[in-house]
């Protein structure tokens, strides 16, 4: 086995921990707890298509980030308000999907660092007054844009470590990346909320979201880091210095990204941007931390080792 | 057979492309004799809403929908028949000798489940048109035959009424609580009315121009 292979072992043995923690508390407290079960079991899941999709091979996680921009896209049209004039804009806007994470498959970076910011935000207006409907227009074209900026371009750029070839020999390369960062991410959600629900008191954001506490939120930065500290050796190049600066970006700007779609769903007065994963709400419910925690740590690992 | 072959690629269409979100599945009634009383809004309602019941139960499940347009030519007619299992409705009722709701009954006395959509066409998308009162003269006849309503949004957005270009969007079912025949026509209308109200009232639906 190698340091890869044993990091998501890791993993796995503290899905099954959080899971018997789980169980024990379903079967003492009196309270409801059957949301924080089903999260637990929804956890099993995804965690389950990455292992599988790691271990298969790079072009599978491709595809599976692919299917992922394209739910959340999914989710976040059918949450904004859009013109009926715009129906063809949307389906340029999904077609986007295939050709971007075909230039994630072909690691043509300069192409894949261009084609939406570029190509895409010129063209979706371009497509969209053909209709000659200017009403909304201004509205309807800064919508579409950033929803291809959040569920598209950076959703993208966590497939893209993975066609980053090794930098030592023996290195875990381009999956030991994305699998540091997805993890990282998404255990930074779980212990920001865990801190939050234990100790949380002094509100951080009230305005948008009332839930997030400073207690959660350091305590949540605390345990990230001493996790990246540990835990960078064994699947990234990073030397201490990198791991300790990476340890605070990833739950510093997954904090961000969280609240920003929080704000997002707060001007459209929806609780969750969908249903598709039981407890946890909708697809961008889960991955908003990560459309800012991909394309930052992205651009760091890129500036210091490629 | 051929009705099940095409339900899985809808199955797998409506999963993928489109993405549902059901609330109160349990409620959707897969035995009959049932009415299910949905609003209308693309071609894709009655998919979605059969793609929603088992593969062993299609054949019971019986859309009721307007002969002029799916019986217009003896292919499409034979689709409607096979494929979907539709029951035909006449809309102008140009021969008065003959119950245009004659099919509905037979259906219902074989403990069929029938779809209706009594809005009667699909009309501007995402918005309800008045209710038509054939619905009432089958549920005055089988007092007994519980109606089930059920609301979807989105599916007007994508696949709206004159258009062939499908744009995938998540749509929303929400099935209501199964009432009986009130006693009088009027009534059955005003309930099926307001239980249409309280559905829609449900979630705040994104706006769409």
């Amino acid at each position: 086995m190698t340091s890869f292979h044993w990091a998501i072992a890791g993993i796995w043995g503290l899905l099954i921990l959080a899971s018997v923690i789980v169980f024990v508390i379903s079967k003492r407290s009196e309270k409801d707890v059957s949301e924080l079960v089903q999260r637990t079991q929804s956890w099993w899941v995804m965690i389950g298509i990455f292992t599988v999709a790691f271990l298969v091979s790079p072009v599978i996680s491709i595809i599976v980030f692919g299917l992922i921009s394209f739910l959340a896209l999914k989710e976040y049209f059918s949450m904004i308000p859009t013109r009926r004039a715009d129906r063809r804009v949307l389906l340029w806007a999904y077609l986007s999907i295939p050709i971007q994470y075909f230039w994630v498959y072909d690691s043509y970076y300069g192409m894949f660092a261009v084609f939406i910011p570029v190509y895409m935000f010129l063209f979706l207006p371009f497509a969209s007054l053909i209709s000659q409907q200017t009403d909304g227009f201004l509205k309807s074209v800064g919508t579409l844009n950033w929803g291809l900026m959040l569920c598209v371009f950076s959703i993208s750029h966590a497939a893209f470590l993975i066609t980053l070839p090794p930098v030592t020999d023996g290195g875990a390369g381009g999956p030991g990346l994305l699998l540091f960062l997805v993890f990282l991410t998404q255990f930074n959600d779980v212990a920001q909320y865990t801190w939050g629900k234990m100790f949380g008191r002094h509100k951080i954001i009230p305005g948008v979201s009332p839930n997030k506490t400073w207690e959660g939120f350091l305590g949540g930065v605390g345990t990230t880091f001493v996790l990246a500290v540990f835990t960078a050796p064994l699947v990234t190049p990073f030397s201490l210095g990198h791991a300790a600066a990476i340890g605070l970006i990833i739950p510093v700007t997954g904090f961000v990204g969280d609240v920003t779609v929080s704000a997002l769903k707060r001007d459209l007065g929806v609780k969750d941007t969908g249903s598709l994963i039981p407890g946890h709400g909708g697809i961008l419910d889960r991955i908003d931390s990560l459309t800012f925690t991909a394309p930052i740590f992205f651009h760091f690992t890129r500036f210091f080792f490629y | 057979m051929l009705q099940k072959i095409f339900y899985i690629f809808i199955k797998i269409a409506v999963l993928f492309l489109l993405g549902l979100n059901v609330r109160r599945k349990e409620l959707l009634p897969d035995t009959g004799p049932a009415i299910i009383v949905a609003n209308h809004n693309s071609h894709l309602d009655t998919m979605v809403l059969m793609a929603l019941m088992p593969l062993d139960r299609l054949k019971d499940i019986k859309p009721v929908a307007a002969a002029d347009y799916f019986f217009s030519s003896p292919r499409m007619a034979w689709i409607s028949e096979h494929v979907l299992g539709i029951i035909p409705v006449e809309r102008s009722g140009a021969d008065k000798s003959i119950d245009p709701l004659q099919g509905c009954y037979d259906a219902l006395e074989q403990n069929k489940v029938l779809i209706l959509f009594p809005e009667g066409s699909r009309g501007e998308p995402e918005k309800m048109t008045d209710l038509k009162k054939g619905v009432s003269y089958i549920a005055e006849r089988f007092p007994d035959v519980p109606v089930v309503p059920v609301f979807t949004h989105g599916l007007g957005k994508a696949l709206p009424k004159g258009s062939w270009l499908l744009v995938p969007f998540f749509c929303d079912i929400f099935v209501g609580d199964a009432f009986n025949w009130t006693g009088d026509r009027a009534t059955f209308m005003t309930t099926l009315q307001e239980r249409f109200q309280t559905l829609s009232k449900e979630k705040n639906f994104a706006s769409w121009e």
